[in-house]
């Protein structure tokens, strides 16, 4: 298939695409298109208007910026996955990165666009949460920080404005263990349920695929703050919680699943 | 190889010859049908129904009728009187079969989502689907009707006019009381019921027609992604009322198939009804979730196999009856499908009682048909499974009771209970070099390991033997099974005036390679390069006989028909060969392209002057016509009779359910081998297909008759990431019924496959006390299994 | 919109609707036919092309998003010379049946071995997770790849 009909305009900076977003109705950014041309080839989703950001260079890098590492919205999974910086001072982010899709989709694929469009189901931002990341996006009265716990609001539902840019990730580096779980039934595939655990002083643990958005497994880094072992921690993964049941798995299993992946998680995270 | 006559000091049989196909596919140089440009074209779209089961009240086109680019809309009703005859079902298995009208737009009942309501034509593609989404129709919805068992209680009838959900019932019992005195004096009794999901073929190229008018000349080419062109041609002159004199039917490059391009569709009828109506080229290419509802399912059925054994579990006899699945209506061979199986269900063994009842019952899904094993994957997987389990209750390894079970190599052409002929078979030897080779004893020992260990990593081997029948044939039985179409196949040698030669035939193939095999058969009789032999197929102008290309038919059948036609253009070559030497045609040998008198190799004759000669008939001997072509059309005797052993070693995590596929071993028996990389190239394939059956993949409907998965993020088609590599083995028993010895390697991988698999993941779960776990075989499903046993404790 | 690319080499200037997809400019605007469309959503990588020497699934990107940037298509690999050394290496392994995926198949090998000139069997495995094949069992397909790695190592 192909998508609708819509209105293309090719932002020449990040000024020119907030204005065109806070003139256009129905305007969506368009980046490595692979979360939005999807849906929009089985007329999912119809925009009006497109943005097309992808060729925007100053939102593609990979920065050290002393505490943390300034990643571009536009960065490539690929680029995530392949940079040494990033290897070095936040490992898990790469990792997670060279999961996303497959090879081609990865060379396509951006950070921000994955973030941005925010699902429950998809690998990088549920490494976000985890890392307590901070997001810039910019607007028509500048530019504003959102911690990445702030962002998720509901099923691809983020805490952008229409008329905001996402443009930098800022992750906190960290040199203790960490984790990242993905089950899933085929390589291609989305994640069933995937579990992401950095262990840095205290332990966070971030579930992919278990509620409407990507969430913090509170319950366990709460039960592993009282000093509860890693057995018993992971016993309450999916404590609270809600996930989805769809043709992959049913809630139960997913909840199963979770308390599985969360004990390998910090088994591998803290050992 | 035995026995195959050749006329080459250096045999081209037998070898890996590379496929000639191959440069023009890898470098873009093929044509597929969507490929293929016509000036003035006009693409097709249809409007599908989202309704499972519903009354059309209306359909307004006046929308679309008014979209840019928009030439004409149809809905079923405008089209009533467009076609002489409903979309054809070529297999009335019964005579009293039960077939309601089927037509390529429905006019008043839709019967599954996906079924056709109304066609868009428009200048380009995307005007003519932009289109379809401004036709109003107004449903009024109906009850629908998707379980099996549901259909066979006829609550609600999905062809109200038939007052009964159930097509046919079709049933091979030579001897009922026998079989139930065997069961009434069974020592042991294994009763089993067993889900064959459907599934989606998935060709990697979704389906395509384009159809070229000569309005004037009344002449109609149609290309189409069909593994079909002639049978085709015959159906659509049939159901469009156009003479077959008026109609071309070419395949181009197909890309793949797999049974699902073996049909005649509505795309096909409608894009031909319309060309013809508006004197404009056609054209239409399927989308891939247009394709997971409009092109046929396969499987599709409901198992009860009860066996019934004596002490030593030596089977007595097998009573089978299958609840399958037809869809909302019967497509060309749906309800032969399940009796393709029906003869099988007592796998490789001797088992002197039989009984096998099929009931074909309406649902509101679209429609299934043959899908690569078409009916013996089913048998197979049912008498596999239950002899896994009667090993299990009598407490004998797997092997051992396949070995005590098999019918010995002495007993053919072995009469077998439900009534067929095996043509030849030695299944112990096979059985063996499976289990040498995959090391039996250590991965059993290695399993025991782990099991006292106490691992969490569960592993599990599973066999599977199997007898397939491919090749269907002779007509006269296919006759007495109701089924349309012959068995034969056809074939024209034609040795050209510069000797190289000219094959054309009747098979269509699509990824088989049957180019370069056609030609190494007949390089191999004549002793000429394979280079200098062309093959000509799929297209109903230069190949005017042929049924095509399904059911591991087209080596045993028509590559056969290739050979004797080989062998005919070569008497006549003899005859002027004789002619021209002054000696008689039976003192002449014939070697490495020349004929010479016996004895005297001095006196000899190139075939090349000959093909001149017979081109020139200036010197021909009395009698004999010019030019060197022979046609033949061979009708084979009997079926061929393919067999195997598969091996499938699984590991299974106990906390996720999770199942990987360590290591896959394939002992194939299918005659002679042609072409040994090709051989094994169709079964790799078709292990990935049964492999993908037995994990992975299932057609899901929701309660209303939606597809929940059609497009390829929810209909797992696994990637090379979720498979091994294969450990491929053979033995060779050569089959008596044609003269290549060949018997057919298509499907069998995919036949074999499932049970392998599915055993081997109820043999790792042994622990759990799990004695069965439907396909595919999900996480979900293998923690659910694990979770009842733990509760039961 | 129109939009100008280098495509196996050639400059093509061309006018194309916003939502034209990038494999429809390179089948139905460029008439480069080799590469196939095989699914919706992304999945099955019949349509992998090289952008700017990477790979890209062309039903996943707008053709306007292309402007002024390379593409290799299948029609690219071959030279005066023969087949490329990968499409070389199918044909001796014989990675293909019915050739529909191989286009694909071949563009998102040449994308991986430039990345891993030396891959394990498991790594070209995992390289080609979103190239859908039906035919091969995809077991020539690992054997063509790692064939064609080998050769290519000792081409340079």
């Amino acid at each position: 298939m192909f998508p609708a009909s819509f209105d293309f305009f090719k932002a020449s900076s990040v000024a020119d695409a907030v204005s065109i977003l806070s003139r256009e109705d129905d305007a969506k950014l368009l980046a490595g298109g692979h979360s939005l041309l999807p849906l929009m080839k089985l007329r999912l989703a119809s925009p009006a208007v497109l943005v097309d950001i992808s060729a925007l260079e100053e939102l593609a890098f990979v920065e050290d910026k002393g505490d943390y590492v300034a990643v571009g919205a536009l960065t490539r999974h690929h680029d995530v996955a392949n940079s040494e910086l990033l290897k070095s001072a936040v490992p898990i982010l790469p990792f997670v990165a060279s999961k996303v899709g497959d090879p081609s989709v990865r060379h396509r694929g951006t950070i921000g666009g994955s973030i941005a469009h925010g699902d429950g189901a998809s690998d990088l931002p549920a490494a976000i949460l985890a890392l307590d990341s901070d997001l810039v996006a910019v607007g028509p009265d500048g530019e504003r920080v959102i911690q990445a716990k702030d962002f998720f609001l509901g099923f691809l539902e983020t805490a952008l404005r229409p008329n905001e840019i996402l443009t930098e990730i800022r992750v906190p580096k960290f040199s203790g263990g960490w984790s990242y779980q993905k089950f899933n039934r085929r390589a291609q595939d989305w994640a069933i349920v995937g579990v992401a655990a950095v262990h840095n002083g205290s332990t966070k643990i971030s579930l992919v695929n278990m509620a409407s958005t990507p969430i913090r497994a509170s319950a366990v880094e709460a039960a592993l703050a009282d000093g509860a072992s890693v057995e018993v921690a992971s016993g309450v993964a999916s404590e609270g919680l809600e996930p989805p049941s769809d043709l992959n798995a049913s809630a139960d299993y997913r909840r199963h699943l979770a308390q599985v992946l969360v004990k390998r998680a910090l088994t591998e995270a803290l050992g | 190889m035995t026995a195959l006559i050749t006329g080459s000091s250096e045999r081209v049989t037998g070898t890996r010859l590379l496929r000639r196909e191959d440069p023009k596919l890898l470098t873009g140089e093929a044509k597929f049908i969507d490929d293929i440009t016509q000036q003035d074209v006009l693409y097709m779209a249809l409007l599908r129904s989202p309704m499972a089961h519903a009354r059309i009240d209306s359909v307004d086109t006046s929308a679309a009728m008014k979209m840019p680019g928009v030439v004409a809309v149809f809905s079923g009703a405008d089209l009533k009187g467009d076609w002489v005859a409903p979309m054809p079902c070529a297999w009335p298995v019964t005579a009293d079969m039960k077939n309601p009208p089927h037509y390529p737009l429905a006019a008043d009942v839709v019967n599954y989502v996906g079924d056709a309501v109304a066609v868009v034509l428009a200048s380009d593609k995307l005007s003519a689907i932009d289109a379809t989404e401004r036709i109003v129709v107004k449903y009024e919805s109906l009850p629908v009707v998707l379980d099996l068992q549901d259909a066979a209680s006829d609550r609600v009838l999905v062809h109200p006019d038939l007052g009964t959900n159930t097509s046919f019932v079709w049933e091979v019992t030579p001897d009922k009381a026998k079989v139930d005195h065997a069961f009434a004096t069974a020592v042991h009794v294994v009763k089993s019921r067993y889900i064959q999901q459907r599934l989606i073929p998935s060709a990697m190229e979704p389906r395509g027609v384009l159809v070229v008018p000569q309005p004037y000349g009344g002449d109609y080419t149609v290309f189409s992604s069909t593994q079909i062109p002639h049978i085709l041609k015959v159906m659509l002159s049939l159901t469009v009322g156009i003479s077959e004199t008026k109609l071309r039917v070419i395949a181009p490059s197909v890309g793949g198939a797999f049974g699902s391009k073996l049909n005649i569709y509505s795309e096909e009828v409608l894009a031909l009804t319309l060309a013809r109506k508006l004197h404009r080229p056609i054209r239409w290419t399927e989308e891939r979730s247009e394709n997971a509802q409009a092109t046929i399912h396969g499987r599709g059925q409901l198992q009860d196999i009860d066996i019934a054994a004596d002490e030593n579990g030596k089977i007595l006899a097998v009573r089978v009856n299958v609840l399958a699945d037809m869809g909302g209506y019967l497509q060309l061979l749906t309800p032969g499908v399940p009796l393709l199986g029906g003869f099988l269900y007592h796998g490789l063994y001797d088992v002197p009682a039989y009984s096998f009842t099929c009931t074909g019952v309406f649902t509101n899904k679209t429609p299934t048909d043959a899908y690569r094993g078409a009916g013996r994957p089913e048998a197979t997987f049912a008498i596999e499974r239950s002899i896994d389990r009667l090993a299990r209750k009598i407490g004998v390894d797997p092997a051992e009771i396949r070995r005590r079970n098999f019918i010995p190599a002495e007993k053919f052409p072995y009469a077998s209970a439900p009534g067929l002929v095996f043509d030849s078979g030695n299944y112990l030897p096979n059985l063996e070099k499976a289990l040498e080779m995959v090391g039996y004893p250590e991965i059993r020992s290695e399993q025991m390991k782990r099991r006292s260990g106490g691992s969490k990593k569960h592993l599990g081997v599973g066999l599977s033997c199997y007898v397939e029948m491919c090749g269907l044939a002779p007509s006269k039985v296919l006759g007495s099974l109701r089924y349309a179409a012959g068995g034969w196949e056809s074939a024209t040698v034609r040795i050209l005036p510069t000797s190289k030669v000219q094959v054309v035939t009747g098979t269509a193939p699509h990824g088989q390679g049957h180019e370069t095999s056609w030609s190494m058969i007949v390089s191999d009789r004549l002793g000429i390069a394979p280079d200098d032999v062309e093959v000509l197929h799929s297209d109903t102008s230069i190949a005017p006989y042929g049924l095509d290309t399904y059911g591991s038919r087209s080596l045993s059948v028509g590559g056969s028909a290739v050979f004797m036609a080989t062998e005919k253009v070569l008497g006549k070559a003899r005859q002027i060969a004789a002619h021209k030497l002054e000696a008689s045609a039976d003192d002449l040998d014939y070697k490495d392209g020349s004929f010479c008198v016996k004895g005297s190799p001095d006196k000899a004759v190139a075939l090349s002057t000959i093909a001149f000669e017979a081109f020139t008939g200036h010197d021909l001997p009395e009698g004999v016509e010019p030019n060197l072509e022979a046609t033949v059309t061979w009708d084979p005797p009997n079926f061929t009779f393919p067999f195997g052993t598969h091996i499938a070693v699984v590991e299974i995590d106990e906390d996720t359910g999770a199942t990987e596929l360590l290591r896959y071993v394939a002992v194939d028996d299918v005659g002679n081998q042609i072409n040994p990389m090709i051989v094994e190239g169709q079964i790799h394939g078709g292990i990935a297909q049964g492999v993908a059956q037995a994990l992975f993949e299932e057609a899901v409907y929701d309660g209303s008759g939606n597809l929940l998965n059609p497009t390829f993020t929810d209909y797992l088609v696994p990637s090379a990431a979720e498979y091994p590599s294969f450990e491929l083995g053979s033995t060779v028993t050569p089959s008596p019924t044609n003269p290549l010895g060949v018997k057919g390697v298509g499907e069998a991988g995919c036949i074999a496959s499932p049970p392998a698999v599915i055993n081997a993941v109820v043999d790792a779960l042994s622990d759990f006390g799990v004695e069965h776990v439907d396909m595919p075989a999900s996480p979900e499903k293998i923690w659910t299994a694990i979770q009842s046993f733990r509760r039961s404790r | 919109m129109q939009i100008t690319t280098i495509v196996n080499g050639r400059s093509y200037t061309k006018d194309v609707e916003p939502r034209t997809l990038l494999v429809q400019y390179i089948r139905d605007v460029l008439g480069l036919t080799g590469t196939n469309v095989g699914c919706d959503t992304s999945s099955c990588g019949a349509c992998t092309v090289l952008l700017n020497g990477e790979s890209v699934k062309s039903c996943t990107v707008l053709a306007v998003q292309v402007n002024g940037q390379e593409l290799t298509t299948i029609e690219g690999m071959a030279t005066d010379s023969g087949l490329h050394p990968i499409q070389k290496a199918f044909q001796e392994n014989h990675g293909l049946q019915c050739g529909y995926c191989t286009p694909g198949m071949v563009m998102a090998a040449a994308s991986f071995l430039n990345e891993n000139p030396n891959p394990t069997e498991r790594e070209v495995r995992e390289a080609l997770e979103g190239n859908l094949c039906r035919c091969t069992g995809y077991h020539n397909i690992i054997k063509s790849v790692l064939a064609a790695a080998n050769a290519m190592e000792g081409a340079m």
